[in-house]
């Protein structure tokens, strides 16, 4: 399988605490990857540092074999690279159909001329993700559970090759995590590359095909989720054994 | 969406309709009436319009409250006063060219939108006016502290005052000024101005470039109040800095927004409307100082009560009525 996500390198730090050193990871086109590590230790910096939101000191990161260094959040999700956030950040005076508008004018149909059913659109990928019943909902309104499948679903609005689903099952029930699992599966058959940022280790362990293990900005461990749970390394820093 | 476009485009007869209608009602004004007073409150009211509906471009559909309206707004009247001076231009030179000064001031107001948000962006653009204030107080080719006094040329046919010439002037800049807040309000500029009101961050994310919005509307909104402040200079037939600096611009810029809904660009102009006309009525029949306190009074009111304005005001009341009409077609 070909490389479409290429980490080399790289690092980051807030001031005199170093957030990220030297991280090196590739992701390949179509792999289920899970990401795991204790709180703080630089999970969501390297998000920040793939999708934009933040600039690696060191380093490059590169995605279908282009250097992503120097663009702005927005020219890489263009690009293909979508993300979900840790706390649900929908555009709150918007309806979800609304929330869904946005990716789809302002990145897959970005200068076509021609007018498509945006609406309509929009309204699928809801249905798809079983927010059929909230579609034109305050977002107010919606539960836990209903932003979080939002979230996702305005990231796939933008049609993205790589999606980064960050602790999107965190805090949901049983039967919750069950169900954006099965979004999350759903998404990964149809050919998108997806990286899952995740404390729940049962989903993380269902999910994954391969596991990475950041601990204090290193990337310690890296390998099938039945190996990563033996890791030494792993079981000290993060499984807590 | 297709039905949405269609009731679009009716919507866009009925604007055009309304522009024409409100041009030809000035015209019958100008023949009509001979006492110039009538001109000289409706081109504050319609100034008012002018700077509310800009305001609301950055303030209303951005976020990015602007208590610097003052500063654009005195620009545009000494940039106005530099043409006169240096080039003896005509009006219209005049307005396109206090326009472009102040879209550049707004280029770096919208610069400073890229480090600071929130209240700390609005303090800058405060900073900004006292600032420029300041350059102007010290500056004797504007007339330092003592100001101006400018002789006003002949009116151009087929206007027989100047008064009339100045209002007419203001009707057509109120017009182009609500066409450009309601073009970008209902454009893929308003849709993400909103996206970037709601969460910036998320907004960037899903592939809004909002530094390049945000420039957008900190130049558009800023030249339009520059364009507001350039007839100043024969308006008054005098400019000095405390006066055109005058917090009330700022103020008044902001708070009508408020009180007649930022979410539309009806919003402004249906406060522009109401809170110029009864500061006009209220300084003729009472006093002037007493029009800042209604002001403020009107602002505090409307916070506290109708936070979303008249315009959330109306919403509410016709959600509640729907409802009810459906709990009544319910029972049936």
């Amino acid at each position: 399988m070909s490389t479409l996500l290429s980490i080399a390198g790289v690092s980051k730090h807030f001031g005199g605490f170093t957030a990220l050193s030297n991280v090196n990871l590739d992701v390949a086109q179509g792999e289920r990857l899970g990401l795991i590590g204790p709180n703080g230790s630089g999970k969501t910096t390297l998000i920040n540092c793939v999708s934009g939101a933040l600039k690696n000191d060191a380093g490059s990161i590169t995605f279908k074999n282009e250097n992503l260094n120097g663009l702005a959040p927005h020219q890489r999700t263009r690009r293909g690279i979508a993300r979900s956030f840790q706390i649900p950040r929908p555009f709150h005076s918007m309806t979800p159909v609304e929330n869904l508008a946005v990716p789809l004018e302002y990145v897959t149909y970005r200068g076509v001329a021609h007018k498509h059913d945006i609406k309509g659109e929009a309204e699928a990928i809801l249905r798809d993700m079983g927010l059929g019943d909230k579609m034109h909902a305050a977002c107010a309104g919606l539960s836990q559970v209903e932003l979080r499948k939002l979230e996702l679903a305005r990231a796939m609005a933008a049609r993205p090759a790589l999606l980064i689903s960050d602790e999107a099952m965190a805090g949901l029930s049983h039967a919750e995590v069950d169900e954006v699992l099965a979004i999350l599966f759903k998404l990964s058959g149809t050919g998108i590359t997806i990286i899952m940022i995740e404390h729940i280790m049962h989903a993380i362990m269902r999910f994954s095909e391969r596991v990475v293990c950041l601990d204090a900005g290193e990337l310690i461990a890296e390998g099938v989720p039945t190996d990563i749970v033996k890791n030494p390394d792993v079981q000290r820093a993060y499984l807590g054994a | 969406m297709s039905g949405k476009m269609s009731s679009m485009g009716g919507n866009n007869r009925i604007f055009v309709g309304g522009c024409i209608a409100v041009v030809l009602a000035a015209i019958a004004l100008m023949t009509g009436v001979r006492t110039d007073y009538v001109f000289n409150a409706s081109y504050v009211v319609l100034q008012f319009i002018v700077l509310a509906s800009a305001w609301n471009i950055l303030g209303g559909y951005a976020g990015y409250v602007n208590f610097g309206t003052s500063a654009f707004f005195a620009m545009g009247g000494y940039t106005a006063l530099f043409m006169i001076k240096m080039f003896n231009a005509p009006l219209l030179v005049q307005i396109i060219a206090a326009a472009c000064c102040t879209g550049v001031l707004g280029l770096g107001i919208g610069l400073i939108s890229l480090r600071l948000r929130g209240i700390f962006f609005s303090i800058a653009t405060v900073a900004v006016a006292i600032v420029l204030e300041t350059v102007i107080l010290n500056t004797d080719y504007f007339g330092g502290a003592k100001g101006l006094q400018m002789m006003r040329p002949e009116p151009i046919a087929p206007f027989t005052s100047y008064d009339t010439m100045l209002f007419f002037v203001m009707v057509l800049m109120a017009i182009s000024a609500v066409a450009i807040s309601r073009y970008i309000e209902q454009s893929w500029i308003g849709r993400g101005l909103r996206a970037i009101k709601d969460n910036e961050e998320a907004a960037e994310c899903v592939g809004v470039p909002t530094l390049k919005l945000k420039l957008i509307a900190t130049v558009v909104s800023g030249a339009l109040m520059g364009a507001a402040g350039a007839p100043l200079v024969m308006y008054m037939r005098f400019i000095e800095p405390v006066s055109a600096f005058s917090l009330n611009y700022s103020v008044s810029a902001l708070a009508m927004p408020i009180i007649g809904g930022t979410s539309s660009w009806i919003g402004p102009v249906i406060g522009a409307l109401l809170l110029g006309s009864v500061q006009q009525i209220v300084t003729v029949t009472i006093s002037s100082e007493l029009n800042v306190l209604i002001v403020g009074v009107l602002l505090v009111f409307f916070v506290v009560v109708a936070p979303d304005g008249i315009l959330g005001l109306v919403r509410k009341l016709r959600t509640k009525n729907s409802a009810k009409g459906d709990a009544k077609g319910g029972a049936q």
